[in-house]
């Protein structure tokens, strides 16, 4: 690989929780990943807008209001909708366990719950991204 | 304290210790090379009256109930009264949170506070597009006054006291708990409660912002106004360092940047012509109660001293009342764990003492399943208990300040009460705490306290027990609460409803007086007041608000 990682790190929905995506975004750029962060209030719309232009790796999103089996399933068919068929997803935030299988069997590659370390998170990106 | 002479001997003493146990200490080290509080502040082997000497009793300490009431805001504290067990709760409609309200009372729940959902929050309608998915979710979703009906319904407002976590839209929530005890025949001058209203640290932390800095200010200060004549029992911000402590903030951080946000309200009211000691008395506070109890009760002495000294030295205050610092404490959510939740139930019972024996004025205990979901009814009862096990059993509520003398919390208490009166200074030179936020100077302190907290507990300088010491294989929890999703169509239909149902043309009569006002100087609590009488939304009365303030633009930094 011949050029950094690229990173969106997003907040969806309107939860102003952003200790955990803030925290995520300085991990990954310590890792040596390149890291865009949206800020708050983004609209599934929004998040695939600034994923295309940024012509990011992955899209990494924070959300901790309860709205993810809503949200994330929408930036997914979105990416698809604009033909992008080659950036990883995952999502992060107090999604319980038992929602994970329906985020995944949607496009959601891997969901951190409270209390993963950033290691995994930034070890996980590194093995999976397609390129 | 002690007189020279006395002092010249501990202090001997003192050093001889030290270097006698340096010595063994090559033989035995301990168990660590240094000691940290929960902030990551060095703590020594031992405090003693020399670590006083700056002290003095009767400036630094006095008697509870009066100036710089260090010793607590009132001369009996629980002896007279127990703190108020004020849990918050509010989830789906108004009809759900209605009866888990009515159940919290019956469970001896003291006071009511109020969560409302996100879209209420930031001043949209349940059916806004911006609304999909998060209705009711993490509150109570309340579209108009036909809703906060329906939430208060059977619950004498002249009977309870309630708080509401809302913020940019506190003006427009308030009209409507006043219109509902209208209705009830309860006159707005018997209202008790709070509103959080603070909206500096929405823009630090929390995230629920709506308009620009400026007409935000407007907004709390015409509220300030408007109470201190028709509802002089309500408590008109909370002003609020529990968010900044969640976000990542060290114990003085938390202490300097609320009381910072503090002196910004005080100086916006004046600066507006209101008499210092006409609305300070009703500013109340929010503080965070995390884990490590020593320190987290030296906070809290310490805030009531600096508010107390600001109040008098900065401000002028006359009333007693006005330099008083009574304040609200919430458990540490982010202390919370996911794994091994039960664990949770003791790391609650610790914050719970440490806010009682800081002299807290109200108290929520979080629930175990805190870090997972919105809690069950069960696990909400149990932290509700673990209140009442400090509050009849422990023994701690029997003396005022039990903790008062201890060299070391004496000790932390200066610590604590010092750093933060730097943070103050900092943001005075800075240009006061809006444009501290505004150039991302207190995010930004923030951000890194909560980035090393993050690497100490990777690297396991930090123990967070389940988490990254004595973990277990555990299966997922089950039973954790769900908000029926079909909670928003619900919504969307009784406002259809309602849109279909009132008279319209009072509505827009009523919204354009409201528009006109926001254009001019008035205060606009009139005009919200009389737009929510007839039924106007929340989404409509935030949208002209928005209309003539425009939106606050986040200065996102990492």
């Amino acid at each position: 690989m011949d050029r950094p990682i690229r990173v969106l790190v997003a907040k969806p929905g309107l939860d102003g929780h952003d200790r955990g995506a803030k925290v995520i975004a300085r991990a990954l750029r310590d890792a040596g990943m390149e890291v865009i962060y949206t800020g708050l209030r983004q609209t599934p719309e929004q998040i695939v807008s600034a994923a295309v232009q940024e012509d990011v790796d992955v899209v990494a999103m924070s959300i901790l209001s309860g709205a993810h089996n809503t949200l994330l399933p929408k930036v997914v068919d979105l990416l698809k909708a604009e033909g992008v068929d080659d950036m990883l997803v995952v999502g992060g935030g107090v999604i319980p366990d038992e929602d994970i299988p329906f985020l995944k069997e949607k496009g959601v590659a891997e969901v951190f719950t409270p209390g993963t370390p950033t290691q995994v998170t930034i070890d996980y990106i590194k093995e999976n991204i397609m390129k | 304290m002690f007189d020279k002479e006395k002092m010249t001997q501990i202090k001997e003493g003192a050093q001889a210790f030290e270097a006698k146990t340096q010595k063994s200490l090559e033989k035995r080290p301990e168990r660590q090379e240094k000691f940290y509080t929960g902030s990551g502040d060095e703590v020594k082997r031992l405090y003693t009256p020399g670590d006083l000497e700056e002290i003095d009793y009767n400036a630094d300490l006095g008697l509870p109930g009066q100036y710089p009431y260090t010793r607590g805001a009132q001369p009996t504290m629980y002896r007279g009264r127990l703190w108020t067990m004020r849990m918050y709760a509010g989830f789906a409609t108004a009809e759900e949170s209605n009866k888990r309200y009515k159940y919290l009372i019956e469970q001896g729940s003291m006071g009511l506070s109020v969560a409302f959902d996100l879209p209420t929050q930031i001043g949209y309608d349940s059916d806004h597009s911006l609304s999909e998915g998060e209705v009711g979710k993490v509150g109570v979703a309340i579209d108009s006054l036909a809703d906060m009906e329906i939430l208060f319904d059977g619950i004498p407002l002249d009977k309870v006291s309630t708080s509401m976590t809302i913020n940019a839209p506190a003006s427009v929530l308030l009209a409507m708990y006043i219109a509902v005890g209208e209705k009830q025949g309860v006159s707005a001058d018997k209202l008790r409660g709070t509103i959080q209203n603070d909206i500096l640290k929405e823009y630090i932390a929390r995230g629920t912002y709506i308009f620009p800095t400026e007409p935000s200010m407007r907004l709390i200060t015409n509220i300030f106004e408007y109470c201190s004549k028709e509802v002089p029992k309500w408590n008109t911000i909370s002003i609020s360092g529990y968010h900044i402590r969640e976000a990542g903030s060290t114990a003085a951080q938390e202490v300097g940047f609320t009381l910072a946000d503090g002196i910004a309200y005080v100086d916006a009211a004046i600066k507006a012509g209101l008499d210092v000691d006409s609305f300070a008395p009703r500013l109340s506070f929010f503080f965070n109660a995390h884990n490590d109890l020593l320190e987290e009760v030296a906070k809290f002495r310490a805030a009531r001293r600096l508010w107390a000294k600001i109040m008098k030295e900065r401000f002028g205050a006359k009333d007693p009342r006005s330099m008083r610092l009574k304040f609200h404490t919430q458990t540490g959510g982010s202390t919370l764990t996911a794994q091994q939740p039960e664990n949770n139930i003791v790391r609650v019972a610790i914050q719970t003492l440490a806010a009682v024996l800081g002299g807290t004025q109200s108290l929520h205990t979080n629930s175990k399943d805190e870090a997972l979901a919105l809690p069950t009814e069960d696990s909400v009862r149990v932290a509700l208990r673990t209140q009442q096990v400090v509050a009849y059993e422990s023994g701690v509520t029997n003396t005022v300040d039990p903790l008062a003398g201890s060299y070391y919390i004496e000790a932390k208490t200066k610590e604590i009460e010092d750093r933060a009166m730097e943070y103050i200074k900092k943001i005075d030179e800075i240009g006061g705490a809006p444009r501290a936020i505004d150039m991302g100077y207190i995010q930004q302190e923030i951000m890194d306290a909560a980035y090393q907290y993050q690497k100490e507990v990777e690297s396991d300088e930090r123990i967070v027990v389940g988490m990254n010491k004595f973990q277990i294989e555990e299966e997922a929890p089950k039973g954790l609460l769900r908000v029926d999703p079909s909670v928003g169509e619900l919504q969307k239909n009784k406002l259809a409803k309602l849109r279909d149902e009132r008279d319209n043309e009072v509505v827009s009569e009523k919204l354009n007086a409201l528009r006109k006002a926001c254009e001019g100087n008035d205060n606009l609590m009139p005009f919200i007041l009389d737009a929510v009488r007839v039924y106007a939304t929340l989404g409509e009365i935030c949208g002209v608000m928005r209309e003539v303030f425009g939106e606050y633009q986040q200065s996102v930094n990492l």
